[in-house]
């Protein structure tokens, strides 16, 4: 048996390894957005892999995010890998268009022989205290566009394992990077890094008995958080990090639910239209008989991502959840 | 002491000195449209291209004309008409060689079906059954764009890729006037010009964006004129002339292969028939003008060349025109039949493998395909 060497590491640094990992794997990968080569990306996610593989596949585009995913549709289309760097969540917006018109829908309209295996990887999210456009949670734009996987990590292996698989894909993935989970260090093992495969498969990070948070990305540290809070008040929380939005992995979630009976589904993005409306649709109509209370959730208020001062007020922490659990004892409440 | 009193001893440094990136006048395109037919040059035009070019000017003004017959007979849902404007598809087409890509607009059926791709094919967008018929990578024809401008940026991408992987693959995208409004037009010429890409852009200013004419479209001198912008060479060339179409974009395409960067062509032609067979032309544009420009007809303005130059006679006109009929008898006849739909395809192509959801959704579909057949057997 042989002991492996778990070491400190942060998901930024995990990123770099993936990425650099899939070049060295795959002379087809190309990374490329405004920044990444000689800077290294503003968040330094690229650090490196300029110098590392050159400047063609590591390429600083100009400044036009339609022009660099409309690029890399191209590059895609003549059997290179791109992996596209949006630098902000509310920066990829001008690219919308070439995502839903054309990375979405390209295997689509030609009946499987055009395939666009393109990694677009967007840091998202608040809690860094950035200003007006770079703190937006977008998943649900992506979410309901058909044809993207949507994925998201919350722990530094997931983080290299989901970027190795999103990259490994033969179809487009957003990759939603939560940004103010960059710095969180956990161990990992960089010695030999994992990849997670297939993607599409929740995972639980804690178990319990009383009710199931169902979360994903920046949310679920702060889940873990209100779970271990809850044990004060006698509740043991299960926390289900869904790690990905498309495909939605409702066995891990509903197997949860039907032992817990009692669910609230927490995310940054704003509660209405958002991915939580799904989600507790999906629970309820899979799981109506096991629940003892109502799909609840905990969002972002329905408000333009506010200014850096305020955000601590919009963004759903550990009393929000656990208020929600409380409300979770319905029988006693009607 | 303020700054004001300050100000007799401030001596400013000057601005470091500006460096023009490259000289723009190579890049600006000339005055007047270029032409080859009527003129001194078509003398060293080569007789055989000219010949191929009219050939497929003949096929391609019948592909039209049976196109739009068969919108009213239902069998196309729509068809955007290249009447007036098949020199530029043509040309376009004739310009490539086998191993480069063609990244068309809707419109561009003529130039699709002129790089060899099925002619039913190249009408499934159109006709409804899928959104495209051919398999992309068999005649390297990208898909009919419908969004504007957006496969300009694919083009510049692909040539880029073919580049690094050492290919001399040029990519020829197409668009139209409206479409150089919008960004994509635009940060695909950036793009193209900064990565020195092998990339033709062809605009076809057929004066119209539906009903929006090109003075309300651009206030540029020429479409072309937009080229040195980017730092790229701007050509303006009559759409109208085969020849001359031929010519610029074979040159544009010879340069790109050599590693001399994009160039950008506007072909100044007229759409004769109404934006697609659905829209009203009459409510934008007087007869007078649809009538100047049909003197300045493709077709006959080559087919003129080559008869004063005994490169045609009538016989070969007529050898043309029963070509011409045949194909479209052939189009009728497979159009007329109705294609056979497979209800699956629906889940078929979305993900390389179906999500957990999209099987449940195909199952939902097959019990519903079950049940209502087995209603047609119950009556």
């Amino acid at each position: 048996m042989t002991t492996v060497a778990l070491k400190p590491a942060t998901m930024a640094q995990a990123l770099t390894r993936a990425l650099r990992d899939a070049m060295a794997a795959d002379p087809s990968v190309h990374v490329m957005g405004e920044d990444v080569g000689t800077l290294g990306g503003v968040f330094r996610i690229t650090d490196g892999l300029a110098k590392e593989f050159g400047e063609d596949r590591c390429t600083d585009t100009p400044l036009a995010e339609a022009g660099i995913l409309g690029a890399a549709v191209g590059m895609a289309m003549y059997g290179l890998r791109p992996v596209v760097e949006m630098q902000f969540d509310a920066f990829a917006y001008p690219a919308f268009e070439q995502l839903a018109s054309h990375v979405a829908k390209m295997r689509n309209r030609t009946r499987g022989k055009m395939p666009l295996p393109i990694t677009i990887r967007i840091p998202y999210g608040g809690g860094i205290g950035g200003v007006e456009h770079h703190s937006d949670a977008s998943e649900a734009y992506y979410m309901a566009t058909p044809g993207l996987h949507v994925v998201t990590p919350a722990t530094v292996a997931d983080a290299y394992g989901l970027l190795r698989a999103s990259i490994a894909s033969d179809d487009p993935v957003v990759f939603l990077e939560p940004k103010r989970l960059y710095w969180s260090k956990d161990t990992w093992n960089p010695d030999d890094p994992q990849t997670v495969e297939p993607v599409g498969r929740a995972v639980v990070r804690r178990t319990g008995r009383s009710a199931t948070l169902i979360t994903y990305g920046p949310s679920v540290p702060v889940c873990l958080e209100a779970a271990e809070a809850a044990r004060a008040e006698g509740w043991e929380l299960e926390v289900v990090d869904l790690r990905s939005l498309v495909p939605f992995d409702d066995e891990t979630v509903c197997a949860s639910v039907r032992r817990t009976g009692r669910a609230v589904v927490v995310h940054e993005s704003g509660g209405f239209g958002g991915p939580g409306g799904e989600i507790a649709a999906r629970v309820t109509e899979r799981c109506f008989h096991h629940l003892e209370a109502p799909v609840l959730r905990v969002a972002g208020f329905d408000l333009p991502y506010p200014p850096p001062m305020l955000e601590r007020h919009h963004l759903p922490g550990v009393d929000r959840i656990l208020d929600a659990v409380a409300r979770l004892q319905w029988e006693a409440e009607s | 002491m303020t700054v004001m009193e300050q100000r007799g001893a401030y001596r400013p440094s000057p601005p470091p000195a500006w460096q023009p990136r490259t000289d723009p006048a190579p890049l600006l395109p000339d005055a007047e449209p270029y032409r080859v037919l009527g003129t001194e040059a078509a003398a060293e035009a080569d007789p055989e291209l000219l010949r191929r070019l009219y050939a497929q000017l003949v096929l391609g003004r019948r592909y039209n004309t049976q196109a739009t017959a068969l919108t009213k007979q239902g069998r196309l849902a729509v068809y955007p008409s290249s009447t007036g404007q098949e020199a530029c598809e043509v040309a376009a087409a004739l310009a490539l060689e086998e191993r480069d890509w063609l990244f068309p607009s809707y419109r561009d059926t003529l130039a699709v079906v002129a790089r060899g791709v099925d002619p039913v094919e190249a009408l499934t967008l159109l006709r409804g059954d899928w959104h495209t018929g051919y398999d992309p990578y068999e005649h390297r024809v990208a898909p009919l764009s419908t969004p504007l401008a957006t496969q300009l940026p694919h083009a510049v991408g692909l040539a880029h890729a073919a580049r690094l992987k050492g290919h001399d693959v040029v990519a020829l995208a197409m668009i139209g006037d409206g479409g150089t409004s919008e960004g994509d037009f635009h940060e695909a010429l950036n793009f193209a010009a900064v990565w020195q890409a092998p990339v033709v852009f062809l605009v076809q200013n057929n004066g119209f964006a539906i009903s929006v004419p090109l003075a309300k479209q651009t206030a540029a001198p020429s479409l072309a004129h937009k080229a040195v912008g980017y730092g790229m060479p701007g050509r303006l060339v009559d759409g109208n002339d085969a020849a001359a179409v031929h010519e610029v974009l074979a040159d544009a395409v010879r340069n790109a292969r050599a590693g001399g960067g994009p160039t950008l062509i506007e072909a100044v032609t007229y759409r004769i028939d109404a934006h697609t067979n659905a829209d009203d032309a009459t409510r934008y544009r007087g007869d007078a003008e649809v009538e100047a420009w049909r003197e300045h007809d493709p077709v006959q303005l080559l087919e003129r060349e080559l008869t004063g130059r005994g490169l045609l006679d009538e016989d070969g006109v007529s050898a043309a025109r029963e070509d011409a009929e045949a194909m479209a008898a052939r189009l009728r006849e497979r159009m007329n039949q109705d294609a056979p739909l497979d209800p699956m395809d629906l889940f078929a192509h979305v993900y390389a493998e179906p999500t957990p959801q999209l099987r449940e959704q195909r199952d939902q579909l097959v019990a519903e395909l079950r049940a209502e057949s087995e209603e047609g057997t119950a009556r």
